[in-house]
């Protein structure tokens, strides 16, 4: 059964869609990422579904209730913001009890409730404690649980990880899609960061001026990305623009064997599926560089025409600056007009 | 190690301004106050003769001293208070909401004080004469409600303009209404800064002469009004010099209290915001 339904929503502010024509409907229980860079409306969106903008047009529905105008404080949502926005005026407990004390619940079971969700934050015995004596990232944990104290239908997160750093980022977002894993609860989380997304959701909306470019599990949008954009934007991505005549695609002296019709297209080939050997003679293309990670190592590679690619390869001995090369793509995909017309996998 | 000590020099500039402001404001004080408690002093001598509570104890026993610091300090309770139910909502709306004329209105309450005030004062006298206002303390307590309008609104537009409002979103998002966001969250975030707005509207107000005397004269004496009667009518000079220590209190007690609530830099806060 679907607990949210966005149909056909747009946002508007003066000329500029924030959010154009977007319709996404989310199961129970299921974490959707919404993913894009900043000024792709994702962050509006979930202003709209949390209650803090209202749709210029469309619809939001949460379990089949129309709640299109209805304020934030009589929606079922509970928002953790990028800042926090913790109330520095009042302890840890009395943040996460504030919202208890609305709904006129007794004392005892007040506290009872807090102490549950701070122990599952892993922040038990925290009650006590002023908001700003804590580290960013057990601020990020006190919004978090006081969202969840109140036990929301729908759990929205707005980059809520931004401010923190890498490690602490990658730690918390462990800890939040366990305690989704363990509590069920529909959430939609915002990000700008492909790996964040990648590790987190069981579907991912990749979004761009407001609307969807694609909209499936992680695995799919990373092997199977259905624009330019997507294979662009998830992961790293050779892009390379050519045509195509008789059956082969031409860029500057790189082809490769590609059966559609003949026009101008895209080709799009993940670093760890071009593989580089020997070039018999010229060769397509130059080594500029390679930079030796031990595990793997990166290779750029320099077309005659300047365009830059990158190879992953396990053995980084084998090659040296200007050494003439042939590519040979394993594994790539053709777009034109914005689709995909091709993949070889 | 000797010579990386750096040579320290006597800051003349600052020891100048230290002694000008001395002379300024700390010797008139120190003469009001050694007045107060002189019960003889004549010319030529530097001290006073005789020391003592004489004039305490005279001032003390009158009885119009004692009706008009009531007067005082029932005016600038109800003027403070007036003033926060009337500009604190206010200024809530100045900081957050945008509504048309917003910006004029917001520099209005400049105007009253950017012309001279007693030109001001007289022209409301004779709408407040016309009013039946003359005299009353009501009429009072509305002049000098005009004269805290721009403390009252300025301070707490920037003091509600520095609250987070993700913090005021975030108490939406569990369950409070508008009313209760502003009561529990951005009133007491912007608590310290308002509090200094409240403070400065008091004391200015228990300070305030010219509109409480051309308005409330001769039925509303305020302490400063019977201040300045005194020192005009009166050839003691101790009777003035009494009155002048006792405003003192108010703003000693004021400061005080200010320096436990205000933390260090709301007040720039509200100013600078």
């Amino acid at each position: 059964m679907s607990v949210l339904e966005i149909r056909d929503v747009t946002k508007a502010f003066g000329a500029t869609k924030a959010v154009d024509s977007f319709s996404l409907t989310v199961g129970d229980g299921e974490l959707v990422c919404l993913l894009g860079p900043s000024g792709s409306g994702k962050s509006t969106l979930l202003r709209m579904i949390g209650g803090f903008e209202t749709p210029t047009s469309g619809h939001v529905a949460i379990d089949g209730e129309d709640v299109t105008r209805v304020t934030p404080e009589k929606r079922p949502t509970g928002m953790v913001f990028q800042s926090h926005a913790l109330w520095t005026h009042m302890n840890v407990f009395k943040n996460l009890a504030f919202g208890l004390k609305l709904r006129r619940l007794p004392e005892a079971e007040i506290k009872r409730r807090v102490e549950a969700v701070l122990e599952l934050v892993g922040l038990g015995g925290f009650g006590h404690r002023a908001t700003t004596q804590l580290s960013g990232g057990q601020q990020q944990r006190v919004a978090l649980a006081r969202s969840l104290v109140l036990e929301p239908k729908i759990l929205l997160l707005d980059e809520p990880f931004a401010s923190l750093d890498q490690h602490l980022r990658e730690r918390l977002r462990e800890e939040v899609r366990d305690i989704q894993q363990r509590l069920k609860i529909t959430t939609l989380f915002v990000t700008h960061g492909q790996d964040e997304a990648l590790a987190l959701a069981d579907r991912i909306v990749v979004m761009r001026d407001g609307r969807t470019e694609q909209a499936a599990r992680p695995d799919v949008v990373y092997r199977e990305p259905a624009t330019p954009f997507v294979a662009g934007f998830i992961g790293t991505m050779n892009l390379v623009d050519g045509a195509v005549a008789n059956g082969t695609f031409t860029h500057s002296g790189f082809t490769v064997p590609l059966p559609v019709g003949d026009g101008a297209a895209t080709l799009a080939v993940r670093p760890e599926a071009l593989e580089i050997v020997s070039a018999n003679g010229g060769g397509m293309a130059k080594i500029h560089r390679v930079t030796d990670y031990g595990t793997h190592a990166i290779v750029d590679i320099e077309l005659p025409d300047g365009t830059r690619l990158k190879s992953m390869t396990s053995e980084a001995r084998d090659w040296s600056h200007g050494q003439p090369i042939d590519l040979k793509p394993r594994a790539f995909a053709a777009y034109r007009d914005n689709a995909a017309i091709h993949r070889s996998n | 190690m000797a010579h990386t000590l750096v040579e320290k020099r006597i800051d003349w500039t600052g020891i100048l301004f230290a002694v000008a402001l001395t002379i300024v404001i700390v010797f008139p004080l120190l003469v009001v106050g050694t007045w107060a408690f002189t019960n003889v002093w004549r010319y030529p001598s530097v001290i006073p003769q005789e020391f003592g509570l004489k004039f305490w104890q005279q001032t003390l026993a009158r009885a119009d001293v004692w009706s008009s610091i009531t007067m005082s300090l029932s005016l600038a309770t109800m003027v403070t208070l007036l003033s926060a139910i009337i500009c604190l909502p206010a200024a809530y709306a100045f900081a957050r909401m945008d509504f048309p004329g917003r910006s004029i209105l917001f520099f209005s309450f400049l105007a009253g004080h950017a012309f001279p005030k007693f030109g001001l004062l007289v022209a409301i006298a004779g709408i407040f004469l016309q009013l039946n206002l003359i005299g009353t303390f009501w009429g009072v307590v509305l002049i000098q409600l005009v004269g805290t309008l721009l403390f009252m609104i300025w301070i707490p537009v920037a003091a509600f303009q520095a609250v987070d409002r993700r913090m005021e979103e975030a108490a939406r998002d569990v369950g409070a209404g508008p009313f209760r966001v502003f009561w529990s969250i951005t009133l007491p975030q912007a608590g310290p800064t308002i509090a200094a707005a409240v403070l400065l509207s008091f004391v200015g107000t228990f300070y305030e002469t010219e509109g409480a005397w051309l308005i409330g004269a001769p039925q509303i004496r305020t302490l400063p009004v019977l201040m300045i009667s005194f020192i005009n009518n009166q050839p003691v000079i101790q009777y003035g010099a009494v009155l002048s220590v006792l405003l003192w209190v108010p703003s000693f007690i004021a400061l005080l209290f200010a320096r436990r609530v205000i933390s260090s830099g709301s007040f720039a806060k509200g100013f600078g915001g």
